[in-house]
């Protein structure tokens, strides 16, 4: 077992290597001088050309700016922000905990709720509820996030006041309100958007589960637990539900780089200070070290958290030992 | 002797491709007394796992028993049965042991786990008492080194080892009756003989009576005291299995044994019978074996019941009310 | 070829594959005439004339704050997220196919490389990468929009042909057909390829209402398509500063997205199920 997490976390580093080259590239292939591409519009101060001379080293050869930059990726180093003049780091830091709060929370719902749900229409398949569960989850996959969220914030915050139409927290609210109001102002803020992001996302969870419970209900040994006199919701949960994990745990897997990475959309839309909306906010500032760092840090969390979906498998399915 | 079940009229249907319900299993009927062995034999494909699951309402939908059909436990209606009664009867009155042990067992708890499992379900023990028993049942079953086998996975088992698994599991509960659905038939020939000689032994010490059900007559002599010969979702013939062997009267049932290789005596050419089972979709009009029976008649064309042909013998054959036959 | 065929009947009989194409029939014909039938929105733009009307007669469907017909906008729109999403879906398909081909069945050095890459072009997620590139290269005219869009989403398709390969591979009749001495791009095209056709449209069909609502999204941040080419996404931007007074104009276009992608996805699912009848 060891060996192999061994080799598989080398195949993880060069994967993230390759991702680091690619963006390299991709960078490297936009058409024309940088430079002259910020400039377009934009008086920019002799340090701040100072600082994008420092970061493109365009006088240097494109080898040692390849290597220049992977030494600076592997020290933490993701360069300067054009538009904030800060650290990428520091800006990422600084904006992961709304993302994070968001992305926790969608999260949350989505493996509460959509897995039990999934469960539910799987074992009563073909039923009612069934049907309208697979209805709503299909017209859930294909609403556009921003457009609910703008629907969301107009009718719930702007026409019935009930819930703040977007940021993260009441501006007016004074600073030493007190821990307990200032959490309360946070989740009321909170709402909408986690709505709206769980709402698109939730019809995935409950169809993957529902399908792979579907899948196993029919399998000989669920037969067996009924002949031994099981309970029937041993039989769902502990004999289905348990070998009906697999794909979800995948599932997971492919969701937990949401946590960080935020929803570009729903967080522009709620103005949420999240690294969804510092990624869309870089794009009109062509700010790329601060989108070559978001991009970096989505990707390795997508390596990692495939790696760490790979060791669940082993844990949970006596039949994979890995050597 | 008493009568511990009473199977009477079992009809189960399955929705037909063109709209109403077809029926895989026809109006079968059986008794099982207390201790006694009754051997269900047919091709695939004629009902029998089918009427095993009826016994324990494990028929899979879209699959239904059809009103009408009468399934009684020691006096008690099955059928009627719903929620908590009907668990409790399951493992705890009937066990069952399934034909493929590889899927029939859960492939991510280990084999004393789900064996313990069968026990709590029904006894109020404790989890280290359940294990004990557990590991004594596996002692029961024959498997080697049976207490580094209670922790271990399906998949780390042989296929024996599996199937024996699978009778402590049927056992677990103490059942007054085992059913047994091809017990041996996923098995190498070495692992069947063994297997086989776990049933017997623990029929024999536990009590129990067995409905066996397998394609095999081979491993029915000398194992069962009754035989039903089950063909196109009814039963054709049934006979104490000494009359059976020595006095087979149906067409079918004839045809079965002559279809079977001998070791002993001149080599001659196999006898297989024509034709093919029809589906349950289309059975044949009146006798469903008229167009593979090479003793078809002119009566054969309507349905016979099951006719006397002996003591404890009858078969479904208009041949029973003729002169001179078998 | 017959099996893809049949995949299609099948798809056509389940009600939800049916009640999909029809509507995506019905989208792409109105897409198609629509603009013909309907008052050019261009130009009717003036900024206070018959601007936020809200449905009636006249404009069914209200008109925008430039005193546009939100109904011809957005059947106009139409045409363009179909387009979009046809063209670089097939660009996707395409290229996600050659990869996956070549990769799985030459093997070796060649298949470990590319999928190397392709892990590590999955890792990203597309949005970002394309968030990268439209920053390198804003306003992007339609055409090198769809080639942005359709060469940043063949790495999945690439992965699932590949595993189909690598499955096939083993069949016997490709056993057959290279020990026959069959050069190795006929074996490909003639025995690989046709049957890698069903998952490859399944995915194909899935993929117009992923890119639909990435198309959308872009454009409703301002980096898709560009104006004046109609869009729904576009037409949401431009519903967001006057929403509280022209609902009608933002949540139009939105019905409209909702109502193709459901269209394509419920197709595409019976499909899928028509492809590899497995849960469904």
């Amino acid at each position: 077992m060891a060996r192999w997490l061994v080799r598989r976390l080398a195949q993880s580093a060069i994967t993230f290597g390759v991702v680091v080259l690619l963006l390299f590239v991709l960078m490297r292939l936009a058409p024309g001088d940088p430079l002259s591409r910020l400039q377009d519009g934009r008086p920019m101060s002799p340090e701040e050309i100072a600082w994008t001379r420092k970061l493109y080293q365009v006088d240097r050869p494109m080898g040692e700016q390849l290597v220049s930059f992977l030494t600076g990726v592997g020290r933490g180093d993701l360069g300067n922000s054009i538009a904030y003049g800060l650290p990428v780091t520091t800006i990422i830091r600084n904006r992961l905990p709304a993302t994070l709060l968001l992305g926790g929370t969608v999260l949350l719902l989505n493996f509460t709720l959509g897995l039990w749900l999934g469960v539910r229409q799987a074992v009563r398949r073909g039923s009612r509820e069934d049907r309208w569960l697979t209805t709503l989850s299909l017209a859930g996959y294909a609403i556009p996030s921003f457009w609910l969220g703008l629907v969301l914030a107009w009718a719930v915050g702007v026409k019935l006041r009930w819930l703040p139409p977007g940021g993260m927290t009441n501006p007016l609210l004074s600073a030493d309100a007190g821990p307990a109001a200032l959490a309360l102002d946070v989740a009321a803020h909170l709402i909408l958007p986690a709505l709206t992001l769980s709402a698109v996302t939730i019809a995935g969870t409950m169809r993957y589960q529902r399908s792979a419970m579907l899948e196993v209900l029919r399998l000989p040994y669920i037969v067996t637990a009924r002949a031994k006199g099981a309970r029937e919701s041993a039989v769902t949960w502990r004999h289905a539900w348990r070998n009906a994990l697999f794909p979800v745990v995948t599932l997971f897997g492919l969701w937990l780089p949401l946590l960080v990475t935020g929803s570009v959309f729903v967080e522009t839309v709620f103005v949420w200070p999240g690294l969804g909306s510092l990624a869309a906010g870089a794009v009109g500032a062509r700010d790329y070290p601060l989108l070559m760092g978001t991009s970096l840090l989505a990707a390795g969390l997508v390596i990692a958290a495939t790696l760490l979906t790979d060791v669940a498998y082993s844990l949970l399915d006596p039949r994979v030992r890995y050597s | 002797m008493s009568r511990v079940l009473d199977v009477e009229n079992l009809r189960i249907s399955f929705p037909s491709p063109n709209g109403g319900r077809f029926f895989a299993v026809d109006g079968l009927g059986f008794t099982l007394d207390r201790g006694e062995t009754l051997a269900l034999v047919g091709e695939s494909g004629c009902g029998k796992s089918l009427t095993s699951l009826a016994l324990l309402r494990l028929v899979p939908p879209p699959g239904r028993i059809e009103s009408g059909s009468a399934i009684r436990l020691d006096g008690t209606d099955v059928l009627a049965l719903e929620g908590e009664a009907l668990r409790r009867i399951r493992g705890r009155r009937i066990g069952m042991i399934f034909q493929d042990p590889m899927t029939s067992l859960n492939p991510v708890f280990t084999v004393g786990n789900q064996i313990a499992e069968g026990i709590r379900a029904h006894f109020p023990v404790s989890r280290a008492e359940a294990r004990d028993r557990s590991l004594r049942l596996l002692q029961e079953v024959g498997m080697p080194d049976p207490a580094a086998r209670l922790d271990a996975y399906p998949h780390q088992l042989s296929g024996g080892m599996r199937q024996r698994v699978m009778i402590a599991i049927a056992l677990a509960a103490e059942p007054e009756i085992l059913v047994a659905d091809e017990p041996t038939t996923a098995l190498d020939v070495t692992v069947q003989a063994q297997i086989l000689e776990v049933l017997d032994r623990l029929r024999d010490s536990h009590g129990m009576a067995v409905l066996l059900i397998t394609h095999d007559l081979g491993i029915v002599a000398g194992r069962a005291d009754r035989v039903a010969v089950m063909y196109a979702g009814q039963i054709v013939e049934e006979a104490p299995t000494a009359r059976l062997f020595a006095q087979p009267s149906h067409p079918y049932t004839q045809g079965l044994f002559a279809s079977v290789p001998r070791i002993t005596g001149p080599v001659r050419r196999l006898n297989p019978i024509g034709g093919s089972v029809p589906p349950a979709t289309a059975w044949p009009a009146g006798c469903r074996f008229r167009p593979r029976c090479p003793k078809a008649f002119a009566r054969s064309e309507t349905m016979p019941p099951l006719l006397p042909v002996g003591p404890g013998h009858r078969m479904r054959c208009w041949l029973a009310e003729e002169p001179g036959s078998p | 070829m017959t099996a893809l065929a049949e995949a299609l009947r099948a798809a056509w009989r389940d009600p939800r594959g049916r009640t999909g194409a029809i509507l995506l029939a019905l989208i792409a014909g109105i897409a198609l005439i629509g603009p013909a039938l309907l008052p050019d929105p261009a130009l009717q733009v003036d900024p206070v004339g018959a601007a936020n009307l809200p449905p009636g007669p006249g404009h069914w469907l209200g008109s925008d704050a430039l005193s546009r017909d939100v109904l011809s906008r957005v059947v106009s729109g139409a045409r363009v997220s179909l387009a979009v999403s046809l063209v670089a879906v097939l660009l996707s398909v395409t290229l996600g196919a050659m990869v996956g081909l070549v990769s799985g069945y030459l093997g070796g050095a060649v298949d470990a490389g590319l999928m190397r890459l392709v892990d590590a072009a999955l890792a990203i997620p597309r949005l970002f990468l394309l968030l990268l590139v439209l920053a390198a290269a804003e306003r992007l005219a339609l055409p090198v929009l769809i080639l942005v869009i359709g060469t940043t989403g063949w790495f999945g398709t690439a992965r699932l042909v590949r595993a189909e390969v690598l499955r096939l591979r083993e069949e016997a009749y490709v056993r057959a057909a290279e020990a026959l001495g069959a050069e190795r791009r006929r074996v490909i095209f003639r025995h690989l390829l046709p049957n890698t056709l069903g998952p490859l449209l399944v995915a194909a069909t899935l993929g117009i209402g992923d890119v639909i609502l990435l198309e959308a999204g872009l454009s409703f941040l301002g980096l898709g398509v560009q104006p004046p080419t109609p869009s729904w996404g576009g037409m949401i931007l431009d519903a967001k500063p006057v929403l509280v007074a022209a609902p009608w104009a933002g949540i139009f276009p939105g019905l409209a997205i909702v109502v193709t992608v459901l269209s394509a996805n419920l197709f595409g699912d019976a499909l899928r199920d028509a492809v590899d009848p497995r849960g469904a």
